[in-house]
């Protein structure tokens, strides 16, 4: 009975879908304010709806409904309700409810945070939104339905993949589609504004704490992510350039462009059509790369002949979508003027140029991650694209990128002189050179790349010092600590963005330069030394786990006769899918991790172990995370709380302030 | 300079940046291809010398064996039609098993023998790697034709 409650919600929050993508977007364009007051009720209704149906489903696993075929295919009445419930989003069908659900709630979000907004753009913004969610749920509705029955039902069910039964699978999905579904706020806006004809600094100036926000969730998703393929995959390894990885990483490095972009269109009414086009790249890219993890086209792209329908509706759905947007963009953007000029040396320029760099970085990984799809589908033969591609375009593409980093943020709007940036970052440059030489030399060893990290992350910092010391000593006549409490949060967002992308780089840097890993034969009682720290080997004994069985090694780690730490990697067996899972021990520190992991049994009572050290490898989520902590400073900022406010008195003030359809 | 020229010469500073990322990204991307074979292939000297290739296929039942530093092994990887053995030093992933199929990266030898960098491993008891269903499917195809043709191919 609750499955089919949640099916009939769904196909209720579908027909409120069609309400909300018609009547407000109509009514905005007849002017009719009955109309577009039906966008907001109508959000929040189907907002309602579509929890109804997620928790229909939630309860369906919490109570082992094996009668529902998507709960019988991914989970187990051995499995824990908190990852019975983690399992909603296991497979296609309940991840595709999970995207439509957070829809939903940003949507609701919109609903109470637009009051600023003027009613025809608010409309608009939903009704869009009301349009790609009508997208998905015709799409489960149709061929993916997540409470479609299995009768008989199932004595129990076929479990979910060990690989995700883990604390990553709880976190990671959710917050990664936050981010992905966050870009449709972004999107809605741009479409709305291109449909009201509306492209004005006031756009940008809305968009940009959604924008940023979703940002945020995605950064943290990638991190989530990246970080849970690290000690989950027994690989040690924390980015692949997997296709699957490379889906989430486009339309980041989109949102990061956007956010750039938005900055020049908010501040000088610059980059708008350019603004747009990002936007509504970004979202697309969330919508492909949705489609490319979750509906198999991934593992082959012949996952479309098993469900052809449900390949043709993505395809047909991805090309209403991005075609759609980019026919209205193409009729509605010509008539948008330019912003003001501004001189081959200054901040748009700068912005600018991280913008050309970002989508060049953007556009090889896309031709990394689809050629190989596309010359398959074309039955061209099979290719993989290695990881050093990847690495070999993004080094040259982002140095000039985090070189202009450190400039763009002191220099001028408009026009700023070249002689006047050089010196105020001599010390800044003098100090990074200075680091990138001889740093590597005082870690022992040296070669260009290590040099090349520290060089960008010195130079990330020093600059950002210079730039935070100029604001404070302008600030005459009050101390250090009042002017630094005085900055906007906006800026300070981001400076602690920036300093997170050093962070990250010195991870990298280091882990790449001085990393050992070790694949070796270990008897009981022999030793092995790696990175300073003394591994023993004292055996394994067999445990048994609530679902599984497993070996468990135990391994003594000491330096220099110190004791530093017992370690105690598994080697899993999960009976109900006959599947092993290497479950690494991992020694946590601020600059250094310790790894080990069981490979097989030998002969004799040994085995083959891994182990590894990685200096610095934490610095990379920890950077990822102080990016977003910048993130959440700048869209905290008191601007866009106040912003739509001001924006009223000043239309009400000034003859033509920012556009002409702002009141 | 006048404004216009400045706007020429921005431009064309942009376009030639351009050509040369577009040149290295392509070139980078042309050394790092990594193209699938299947054992048929390579049995036919289809493959390139001296490049890194895949080879997908069925682990043969039985043919696993150990060095005695534990950690090379020995496989055959068969189509069904052509065996090709593989040597791989290092820890073999979860899901590697007799008589399933497996995916290796790497170069085939002087001596025909295909030395893996990499073995790969997907995350599904039943998954079978596509390209190993397809080069299993072409291989029974092909034997399948050859048998009602009656054609005896010359080994």
């Amino acid at each position: 009975m609750i499955p089919e409650i949640g099916h009939f919600a769904l196909i209720l929050a579908l027909c409120v879908a069609v309400v909300q993508g018609s009547l407000p977007i109509y009514g905005a364009a007849v002017g009719n304010a009955a109309l577009m007051s039906v966008a907001k009720p109508a959000a929040r209704g189907q907002f309602i709806l579509v929890l109804l149906a997620f928790c229909c489903l939630g309860y369906a696993f919490a109570v082992k409904d094996f009668s529902v075929l998507y709960v019988a295919s991914t989970s187990n009445s051995h499995l824990p309700l908190h990852y019975r419930l983690a399992a909603i989003w296991g497979a296609h069908e309940g991840s595709l409810l999970l995207w439509t659900f957070i829809l939903t709630v940003w949507m609701l979000a919109v609903t109470f945070f637009s009051e600023h907004l003027p009613e025809a753009m608010r409309a608009r913004i939903l009704g869009v939104m009301g349009l790609v969610s009508l997208g998905f749920l015709l799409f489960m509705l149709t061929v993916s339905n997540p409470f479609e029955r299995l009768i008989p039902a199932a004595a129990d069910g076929r479990d979910l993949n060990p690989l995700l039964k883990d604390p990553g699978m709880v976190m990671h999905p959710p917050m990664l589609y936050m981010g992905y579904v966050g870009f449709s706020v972004a999107f809605a806006f741009a479409i709305a504004a291109l449909l009201g004809g509306n492209l004005d600094a006031a756009w940008a100036r809305w968009s940009r704490p959604w924008t940023t926000a979703a940002w945020c969730f995605l950064t943290v998703g990638i991190a989530l992510g990246s970080g849970w393929a690290y000690y989950e995959l027994g690989w040690g390894g924390w980015w692949f350039w997997d296709p699957v990885e490379n889906a989430s990483f486009m339309p980041w490095l989109a949102g990061t462009a956007l956010m750039h972009s938005l900055a020049v269109t908010d501040k000088r009414g610059g980059f708008k059509v350019w603004t747009v086009l990002l936007a509504i790249l970004a979202f697309s890219l969330s919508l492909v790369g949705t489609f490319l993890v979750r509906s198999g086209v991934l593992t082959s792209v012949h996952a479309f002949a098993t469900d052809p329908k449900r390949g043709l509706f993505i395809l047909v759905f991805l090309a209403i979508v991005i075609g759609g947007s980019l026919v209205l963009y193409a009729w509605r953007a010509p008539r948008v003027g330019l912003g003001g000029g501004f001189d081959m040396v200054s901040r748009e320029a700068m912005l600018l140029g991280n913008n050309v760099l970002l989508v060049a970085a953007l556009g090889s990984v896309f031709l990394g991650t689809l050629y190989p799809l596309f010359l398959d589908a074309m039955g061209l033969g099979k290719i993989s694209v290695g990881p050093p591609y990847f690495d070999t375009v993004f080094v040259p593409l982002m140095t000039p990128a985090i070189f202009l980093m450190g400039i763009g943020p002191l220099a001028q709007w408009k026009k700023a002189s070249l002689p006047d940036l050089a010196l105020r970052l001599r010390w800044a440059f003098g100090a990074s050179v200075v680091t990138a030489l001889l740093l590597p030399f005082v870690l022992g060893k040296w070669t260009p790349l290590l040099s090349l990290g520290l060089l960008l992350a010195s130079w990330i910092v020093t600059t950002a010092a210079v730039n935070v010391w100029e604001r404070v000593s302008r600030l005459v006549g009050t101390s250090v600590m009042s002017a630094l409490a005085t900055l906007p949060r906006a800026y300070w967002g981001m400076v602690v963005a920036h300093c997170g992308i050093a962070v990250f780089i010195v991870g990298v840097t280091m882990v790449k330069g001085f990393e050992v890993e070790q694949d070796l034969r270990m008897n009981v009682g022999e030793t092995s030394t790696i990175g300073g720290y003394t591994f023993r080997f004292d055996g394994v004994q067999n445990i048994k786990g609530p679902n599984y069985t497993a070996a468990r090694g135990m391994f003594h780690v000491s330096q220099g006769g110190h004791d530093v730490t017992d370690m105690f990697p598994e080697k899993r067996h999960y009976p109900v899918q006959n599947q092993a899972m290497t479950e690494a021990a991992i020694d946590t520190g601020l600059l250094r991790d310790l790894y080990v992991s069981l490979g097989e049994p030998l002969p004799g009572g040994a085995w083959s172990v891994r182990l590894y050290h990685k200096p610095f490898i934490d610095w990379i989520w920890g950077g990822c995370l102080i990016m977003a902590l910048g993130g959440v400073l700048a869209m905290t900022d008191r601007r866009y709380r106040l912003a739509g406010r001001r924006e009223e008195s000043l239309v009400s003030d000034l003859p033509n302030p920012v556009g002409p359809e702002v009141s | 300079m006048k404004p216009r020229q400045k706007r020429f010469v921005l431009i064309g500073l942009g376009l030639v940046a351009l050509a040369v990322a577009a040149v290295l990204v392509l070139n980078a991307f042309q050394s790092n291809l990594v193209f699938f074979f299947t054992p048929t292939q390579v049995a036919n000297g289809e493959v390139p010398q001296g490049r890194s290739f895949r080879i997908g296929g069925m682990v043969e039942q039985g043919s696993l064996t150990r060095e005695g530093d534990g950690l090379t092994v020995h496989f055959i990887v068969t189509d069904m039609a052509k065996r090709v053995p593989v040597m791989f030093k290092g820890i073999l992933p979860d899901l590697f098993k007799e008589g399933k199929g497996a995916v290796a990266q790497g170069q085939l030898g002087a001596d025909g023998t295909f030395i893996a960098s990499e073995v790969l491993a997907k995350h599904d008891e039943n998954y079978m790697p596509p390209e190993v269903a397809e080069a299993l499917a072409k291989a029974k195809a092909k034997g399948a034709q050859s048998s009602s043709t009656l054609v005896v191919q010359p080994q």
